[in-house]
């Protein structure tokens, strides 16, 4: 097991050399530079760029920055934004534990619901639970989160008001951070109502949010279910009498579980992605709408570093669900 | 899914009991964008302003509510040199600092504190020049204070005297922006003790209506009222900003009474509002123009005919219409009609292909293929460049031209369209940041601002046009200055170095408990005058 380990790790080297290449190259290559963007339509005489360019650290070459930006990383300085001035680790820390939140809240429900729907799915085949479940499915995979989030809060906020329309807690609660989780938050500070209001605030984003992996989640699910309850075994239980639900519960299930762990497991980078567009609707203070805001200002640290990060923690999430599988499954870290 | 969903909207429904904050005059305002600091001098943002220089601080001089009009701010009064050159202010006494936790101001506001707020700027060897590596002062440097100020005199505690290298009359609206709040020379004495010179930024020190109380990154952004402050006091208790980017967010939160006003309307949404009975809208016409600028250096558009051509062959009010819904108006002069010294005599080239087909034909001008350039981007003065150009484009093909509508990623456009050769013409446009004519006729159009970084994208270098700005800077008399305006602006229509397209009407949609609220033409959202019903 531990060789095991240490080879998914050594895998991790080259890949995260690469991330940051890629991270510090990408907002490199976006036209447009930061100091003309804050200069707007007035403009900015040349001479000036060159001296706010060679303020930043821009006239360099461009490898000196790069392993310049390395070298800082290994010191595990990320760098200042050059937007608010701040270190971009205590932006990105104060910022994550909201996308956190919204994101396990989101990747819980696409996990309850769509595990539950694509085993039913998978056991009444062809019945119009199936098509209708797995026609949603279709839909909620391909739905374009910006509408379909605008389009709740004009439903649940605007017509129905059953919902409040943006942000993370009611604006009449007023409390220290003490662990960035607004619903630890809420409770901890002992005020009667905090923690309903930031339950509530948390019900459109995470249901958008968890929309695309509910879809993928519920498909998985009922194509690995199938696929195990066309096996011998499940064949050979059924002959000797067991009931449905011990059938699909204890032989079943089990085994199909093993694709949609990895399915979970990758949606952690989709709910990044997913991230960005939820949180820029909602007015969620999380690292998505930060990348978002920075990358249109061409905030170089902000974007390389950030990106480095959400990369960074898909990476071990990813290394964490090869492990679980190979926890679950021998044959795989005997490879 | 329906166990979880029942929990969860029973849950709401409990947090919904209490959506809107119940305690004592709390004004919530939805905010377009993040503060990018609260140190107002070092950024260029009005979001940042809004949430900084506004509430918080003070300067000198202000502009007078709703107007760009100046007033006495920390200055009570003031004297100017006969040569133009001498600025004394006499300075208002028994004002408070605010305080904070790390924070108790043992002297009122005086000279010393105007002298640190403009010498930090001024001096890259002041030792809080850069009091955060890599800041800069952008809009200290854009108004020329560098090369204008020559020397900051303390006279006594309470007089301060500007001395400039030459006269320039937009000089007291110049010091009436943001970048010229005052801040408190004591709190960055105790910050430098400390060794938290950032706390600058984050944690501010004013003179102003409201103390900062917390900022929640991207989230909310509070204020309390100051109970010192030395003009009206504020009627609201507690001011917040919650951040909202999305126009149509910041309308459901305004319809849910999530807040009580809010900045920037999609236009779309204006008609709507207005029907809403729990809401109303006041409008302004917008400090900005709205601009189509061909390269006058490149053949055909180096011949004024043809640029004049051109414009006519344009139906302005049918952009007006069709891309501002009804929000603006056509623009005839490169000023817009709020301001001072707008020549209201000039007579708009007539919308008329015909005759347009007939001056390009005349100048030997057929078969003419263009560019026709369309930010990426929504801009106060163009919420759509793109369909604009279209437009632009139709109009154009009815006289025989042909257009090509290009675009590029925002930063890159304003790059570009400053290049020297540019193929095309240019959709872009320009807010007032002080309301002096000055800030549109030289920033845009002079000599000097076409040169390489300069704004002047018709690269349009008219000598007499220069001549007369330049002089209208120097001279001290508002009558003077209008008739010299006025004069540069027939010549601008005469040669048309750009095609005028628009002055934008700004909306602000709020509650109907909402009194008080005055509209800037500046675009500024201050809030110390606001009131709502319970």
């Amino acid at each position: 097991m531990i060789r095991f380990i240490l080879s998914k790790l050594l895998y991790l080297v080259p890949t995260f050399i690469g991330i940051t290449i890629i991270a510090f190259g990408f907002v490199r290559i976006l036209p447009g530079d930061p100091v003309l963007l804050m200069a707007g339509e007035r403009g900015i005489s040349p001479e000036r760029h060159a001296e706010l360019s060679a303020q930043l650290g821009f006239d360099r070459p461009i490898w000196e920055q790069y392993f310049d930006f390395l070298g800082r990383l290994f010191q595990g300085d990320l760098g200042n934004s050059l937007v608010t001035k701040k270190p971009v680790l205590d932006e990105f820390l104060t910022l994550f534990p909201a996308t956190v939140e919204l994101g396990l809240v989101a990747i819980l429900l696409a996990t309850l619901i769509g595990v539950p729907v694509g085993v039913l799915a998978a056991i009444k085949r062809g019945s119009w639970f199936d098509q209708v479940s797995m026609t949603a499915a279709l839909v909620g995979f391909s739905m374009p989160i910006f509408w379909w989030g605008l389009l709740l809060i004009i439903f649940f906020s605007g017509v129905l008001g059953w919902t409040p329309v943006s942000g993370r807690i009611s604006l009449l609660y007023f409390f220290p951070d003490v662990t960035g989780f607004m619903l630890i938050d809420s409770l901890l500070s002992g005020q009667k109502g905090a923690f309903a209001s930031a339950l509530s605030h948390l019900i459109l984003p995470s249901v958008v949010l968890a929309t695309i992996p509910l879809a993928v989640i519920a498909r998985q699910t009922r194509s690995a279910m199938l696929e195990v309850m066309g096996e011998d075994y499940v064949r050979s239980a059924r002959a000797k009498g067991m009931s449905q639900a011990r059938v699909v519960g204890v032989h079943a299930l089990r085994n199909a579980m093993i694709p949609v762990i990895t399915t979970i497991g990758l949606q952690i980078g989709v709910l990044m992605a997913g991230a960005i567009l939820t949180e820029s609707i909602f007015s969620w203070p999380g690292i998505g709408k930060w990348m978002i805001d920075s990358i249109a200002r061409r905030d170089y640290p902000v974007v390389q570093s950030g990106l480095l990060l959400i990369a960074g923690l898909v990476m071990v999430v990813n290394l964490l669900v090869d492990l679980t599988y190979g926890l679950i499954n021998p044959r795989i870290r005997h490879k | 899914m329906t166990s979880m969903t029942r929990i969860l909207l029973a849950a709401s429904a409990l947090a919904m009991t209490s959506a809107m904050p119940a305690f004592a005059k709390t004004f919530v305002y939805c905010s377009e964008a993040s503060p990018e600091g609260f140190d107002p001098a070092p950024y260029t943002a009005g979001s940042t302003f809004d949430a900084s220089a506004h509430p918080i601080y003070n300067r000198l001089v202000e502009f007078k509510k709703g107007t760009t009009e100046i007033e006495p701010g920390l200055a009570e009064s003031w004297e100017v040199s006969a040569d133009g050159l001498e600025y004394t202010f006499k300075l208002r006494q028994g004002v408070k600092w605010h305080s904070n936790e790390k924070f108790t101001a043992t002297r009122d506001f005086n000279a010393d504190d105007v002298i640190f707020s403009f010498q930090r700027q001024a001096s890259a060897d002041h030792p809080w020049n850069q009091y955060i590596s890599g800041i800069s002062y952008e809009y200290y440097n854009s108004m020329e204070m560098p090369s204008l100020i020559k020397e900051i005199v303390k006279v006594d505690d309470y007089t301060v005297k500007f001395v400039l290298n030459r006269p320039e009359a937009p000089f007291l609206a110049n010091i009436a922006m943001p970048f010229a709040s005052i801040t408190s020379a004591e709190y960055a004495s105790v910050l430098e003790a400390a060794g938290t010179r950032e706390d600058l930024n984050n944690m501010p020190i004013g003179t102003g209506p409201f103390t900062f109380v917390a900022y929640q990154k991207d989230s909310v952004v509070r204020f309390a009222r100051n109970a010192n402050y030395w003009g009206p006091a504020p009627m609201i208790e507690n001011l917040v900003f919650a951040i909202t980017p999305d126009a149509a967010v910041r309308l459901q939160k305004l319809k849910a009474g999530e807040c009580h006003l809010m900045p920037f309307p999609a236009p779309a949404d204006v008609e709507a509002i207005k029907a809403d009975p729990n809401l109303k809208v006041e409008e302004q016409a917008g400090l900005n123009i709205g601009y189509l600028a061909y390269n006058t250096t490149m053949p055909p558009f180096d011949n004024p005919n043809v640029r004049k051509a051109l414009n006519m062959a344009m139906n302005k009010q049918a952009i007006i219409d069709a891309v501002f819904q009804g929000a603006g108006q056509v623009a005839k002069n490169p000023i817009p009609p709020t301001m001072w010294s707008y020549n209201d005599a000039i007579v708009d080239d007539a919308y008329d292909p015909e005759a347009a087909k007939a001056m390009l034909e005349a100048e030997g001008v057929t078969d003419l293929s263009m560019k026709v350039w369309a930010m990426p981007v929504q801009r106060p003065y163009m919420p759509n460049a793109r369909r604009t150009a279209e437009l632009i484009q139709e109009d154009f093909a009815k006289v025989g031209v042909t257009v090509e509508i290009v675009s590029y990623e925002w930063g890159e456009y304003l790059d570009k369209s400053m290049e020297a050769g540019r193929d095309g013409a240019v959709i872009l446009g320009w807010t007032g940041d002080n309301g002096d004519p000055d800030n549109f006729l030289s920033v845009l159009l002079s000599c000097a601002s076409a040169q390489p970084g300069g704004a002047n994208r018709a690269f349009w270098c008219n000598e007499e046009f220069s001549a007369l700005v330049a002089q209208a800077k120097q001279t001290a008399d508002v009558a003077e200055r209008t008739r010299l305006y006025q004069e540069a602006q027939v010549i601008f229509k005469d040669q048309a170095p750009w095609a005028t397209l628009d002055h934008s009407t700004q909306y602000v949609p709020m509650s109907n408990k909402v009194s008080g609220f005055v509209m800037s033409p500046l675009g500024d959202f201050t809030f110390d005058t606001v009131d709502i019903a319970e």
